[in-house]
């Protein structure tokens, strides 16, 4: 059930969408944004990928597992909070650095914080999307 | 005394890799330990007789949760039974246990229950004290378990962690309103407190708490039957644990506390009753045994009965009977036990009925059983005599009801009379059979259990040892100087001596009766079963059942059941919360508010209400789909509308999502079907129309309450200085309440591992070879 248009427009439309959850994730500080959205952006685009051709070849786009991706998230939420515990603050304390970088701005471990919980939303959403998609298909076969 | 508590507990830990490496001489090595700490404690005698001994080892920041150690004559007493009994037992266990499969563990849990049962008896202090307690359970449940590829030995190690953790929970609750009356966890405090404990009005709650944890730690009627359940653990453990020690427990306790709440009507009527009916019943269902060591089980409840009916009888002849009978039972008791186990091994069985004349083939663990049984039927030269003297004293100047109560005692003493002959004639005496696989016991078989039997001659040839060790320990109970004077034969005829004589002859009398007993013994053996073992029974069975029908109830596994249950039950709570305190009432400006409405919100209203209807009335799924889909996007624009662009732009992607997963399934759906009956939907709709009139009409009063938050105000202005960022939404999430965040993305992700294991492994599906496989 491969549509040609659907997949041609998936090729241009699938950066597009991974572009965007990133501009989201980096000015959701300051605008409307932010990882969950930026989260559910991504996982939207790789949705559209394997509705366009299939859940193995999104997976291997995806190159991690969905549940590795969901660990590195939680993984970089944690961690993000520590150096404010080694600073001697409670743990999570953002701590940010004064240092402008070009696009991504000043980097903060609130960042790192933000990219766990987007890493998190797409392991999540991913992990349901392809095994529906996955029952799907070998229901097919 | 941490020390020793210490050294018992690391020792239990070595014990495995010793067990490994000198599989021979490992009982013996861990013997030493015990063997040590008697010789310490026997050093520490004189200290402790006179003014006592005390450690004080604060570890925790609440006040009067100290670990604190005493060691008095009862702490004495019962730590030397334990380090002494336990130092046998190790030995005896290391020819017992040789060349079984995980011997190791043996020791090592037979060591970390000493550690436990010391810490317990030199305890000062409730909370140490309760600490220790649930370690014994914990370890006798381990042990019961002991053959835990058995259904039966786990079934039984799991009713006596039932029994004695329930108890355990009482007592927990009892120390606590103990701590609150008197104002202090430490026992010797609590002793000088007596008459505020007394006249508290939880005085009787405290008393009925206590009970439970003592009579089921140790084994009083109603819950006496885990014990002959737990003899399926080896001998060395039956003859440590539930006879000489862990069940003493519960004897200890009393013994320990009644200074501060003995003394009263209540403690006396209570614990007397209680030992009275367990001292009946347990040594006369001992009689009907035909496996040596239920028996000797029985016979040990029925002991634990005495003693609990000299506590709670209390006076200072029956506090001195109790010490004096604890002593000589730990003795004859364990060393009775030992004998069991030794013609187990030697024989292959425990069954009396195929027992007889073993007498020349195991000369040695006759003679050990010969002392113990003249101990434990109470003839003179032995310690039980001087014991059973004082019980019949006790119980002639108790100074009320005396008859009742000698007659009460008279008869569970002819049960002991009649044991230790089924222990001695009956197995030794008389023509030998011959067994298959008989083979001589090795030399701890039965030397651990002449060592017991042998002290119990020399206590009772020695009464100035006996008196002073006991005295002691009554002293602790009674709660002022008490002297025991004992001799070795009595020298003149005293009611008591008669006492004595009939309880003998009676024994004797019966003993060679004991066939024409039987149908009596039967049905009091069926009473007992039906009664308290077949209510637990029935509760240990009834509450899985119980849970089942609950859980079928609400969780059927029907979606439609489960928003049920969940809008019922917040819907009884806000309804039954407004009805109860009175809320406010409706706004009284509804109407000049709904003219505010401006067009566009008028016609977004509609779109979403159409919406709505169209999802109610879909006969398709397409439609149900694209109705929702309507919905959700006009909650979206709500959004924008009224200033949330991060929660609309959130909706926007969620409602694409939620399409992609309709296509995804779409066509696996069965259609739209309408299978409720009727009155199923009129009770939904019902339902459902007041949850929703509820939260409109709350959302409403809310609204139009003032609402002074400071909240609004401070995150709006800390945004930006604090967070370094303007979008408040964001900051809050990634910052202000980051943990809130890291917690709820952890339950997103073990909820996507449920859901992937709902999807991907049905019952009867084979696991796909997906790379996200398990």
């Amino acid at each position: 059930m491969t549509s040609i248009i659907l997949v041609v427009a998936t090729r241009l439309i699938f950066p597009l969408m991974l572009m965007f959850s990133l501009f989201l994730l980096l000015r959701g500080h300051d605008a409307p944004g932010g990882g969950f959205v930026g989260g559910l952006m991504a996982a939207s685009a790789f949705a559209l990928f394997a509705l366009a051709t299939s859940v193995t070849r999104a997976r291997d786009a995806l190159r991690r597992s969905t549940f590795r991706l969901i660990g590195i998230g939680l993984l970089f939420a944690f961690v993000s909070g520590l150096p404010g515990l080694f600073a001697g603050s409670p743990f999570l304390r953002a701590l940010w650095t004064s240092t402008e970088l070009p696009v991504i701005g000043k980097l903060s471990s609130v960042l790192l914080f933000d990219t766990g919980v987007l890493l998190v939303v797409v392991g999540v959403t991913l992990t349901i999307v392809f095994a529906m998609a996955e029952a799907d298909e070998e229901e097919e076969e | 005394m941490l020390n020793a508590v210490l050294a018992a507990f690391v020792l239990a830990f070595a014990a495995p890799l010793v067990a490994r490496h000198m599989p021979r001489q490992v009982g013996t090595i861990a013997a030493l330990l015990p063997a040590g700490i008697f010789v310490w404690l026997l050093n520490q005698a004189e200290m402790a007789l006179g003014p006592g001994v005390v450690e004080r080892w604060p570890w925790s920041p609440l006040p009067g949760v100290a670990l604190t150690f005493r060691l008095d004559g009862l702490s004495l007493l019962m730590a030397l039974i334990i380090s002494g009994v336990g130092a046998l037992i190790l030995f005896y266990a290391g020819a017992y246990m040789h060349g079984q499969a995980q011997a190791g563990r043996l020791y090592a849990l037979l060591l970390a229950f000493m550690a436990s049962m010391l810490g317990l008896v030199l305890a000062d202090n409730l909370i140490a004290l309760f600490v220790f307690w649930e370690l014994t359970s914990i370890t006798s449940f381990l042990l019961i378990g002991w053959h835990f590829q058995e259904e039966r030995s786990r079934a039984a190690a799991l009713q006596a962690l039932i029994v004695t953790g329930g108890g355990g929970l009482a007592l927990l609750a009892g120390f606590v309103l103990i701590g609150l009356v008197g104002g202090t966890w430490e026992i010797a405090e609590l002793s000088a407190q007596a008459g505020t404990l007394q006249d508290s009005v939880v005085y009787l709650p405290i008393l009925l708490l206590l009970w439970l944890g003592a009579a089921s730690k140790s084994a009083q009627f109603p819950f006496h039957f885990w014990l002959p359940g737990a003899m399926v653990a080896p001998t060395p453990v039956s003859a440590y644990l539930h006879s000489a020690t862990m069940v003493k427990a519960g004897v200890y306790l009393l013994a320990r506390l009644s200074p501060a709440l003995g003394g009263t009507s209540e403690w006396s009527l209570l614990f007397m009753v209680t030992g009275l009916v367990t001292l009946l019943l347990g040594g006369w269902l001992s009689l009907k045994q035909n496996d040596m060591k239920r028996m000797l089980a029985y016979s040990t409840v029925s002991s634990l009965g005495l003693l609990v009916t000299l506590l709670g009888l209390g006076t200072k002849l029956a506090t001195e009977a109790a010490a004096l009978y604890l002593l000589a039972h730990a003795l004859f008791k364990g060393a009775l036990f030992m004998v069991a186990g030794a013609i187990d091994h030697a024989t292959g069985t425990r069954d009396l009925r195929r027992l007889r004349g073993l007498a020349g083939a195991l000369p040695t663990s006759a003679l050990a059983a010969g002392l113990a049984g003249l101990s434990m039927a109470g003839l003179p030269l032995l310690a039980g005599f001087a014991a059973k003297e004082f019980i019949y004293e006790a119980a002639l100047f108790s100074g009320g009801g005396v008859w009742i109560l000698t007659l009460l005692l008279l008869a569970g003493n002819v049960a002991f009379v009649v044991v230790a002959q089924q222990m001695t004639l009956r197995i030794f005496a008389g023509a030998s059979l011959s067994f298959e696989s008989f083979h001589a016991p090795a030399i701890p078989l039965w030397l651990a259990a002449l060592v017991p039997g042998a002290l119990g001659l020399a206590l009772g040839l020695l009464p100035d040892v006996t008196a002073t060790l006991a005295g002691a320990a009554a002293r602790a109970i009674y709660g002022a100087p008490v002297t025991i004077h004992l001799f070795v034969l009595p020298g003149s005829v005293t009611p008591m001596l008669l006492l004595s004589a009939l309880t003998i002859a009676a024994g004797i009398l019966l003993y060679r009766r004991r066939v024409q007993l039987e149908p009596w013994l039967n049905w009091l053996d069926q009473g007992a079963r039906l009664g308290p073992e077949g209510a637990f029974q029935r509760l240990v069975e009834g509450l899985p059942h119980f849970a089942a029908r609950v859980t079928a109830l609400q969780q059927n596994g029907r979606l439609r059941s489960y928003v049920l249950w969940i809008v019922g039950t917040w819907l009884l709570l806000l309804g039954l919360t407004w009805a109860l305190r009175g809320g406010p009432g409706l706004p009284a400006n509804l109407l000049v508010r709904l003219s505010d409405l401006r067009f566009h919100e008028l016609i977004l209203v509609l779109v979403i209400l159409a919406g709505l209807a169209s999802v109610m009335l879909a006969n398709t799924l397409m439609t149900l789909i694209v109705s929702l889909g309507v919905v959700g996007i006009g909650t979206a624009i709500v959004f924008i509308l009224f200033g949330a662009p991060d929660l609309a732009m959130t909706q926007f992607s969620i409602e694409t999502l939620g399409v992609i997963l309709f296509v995804l399934v779409l066509y696996r759906l069965p259609g739209v079907v309408r299978l409720s009956p009727r009155r199923t939907v009129l009770r939904d709709s019902i339902l459902t129309g007041l949850a929703g009139a509820v939260i409109t009409l709350m959302i409403l009063i809310i609204t139009d309450l003032p609402l002074v938050s400071p909240l609004k105000t401070w995150f709006a202005g800390a945004s930006e200085p604090l967070g370094h960022g303007h979008n408040v939404v964001n900051v809050i999430l990634v910052d202000f309440r980051a943990i809130d965040t890291l917690g709820e993305i952890t339950v997103l992700g073990i909820a996507a591992i449920g859901i992937f294991a709902l999807l991907k492994l049905r019952p009867g599906r084979k696991v796909a070879e997906g790379k996200d496989g398990p």
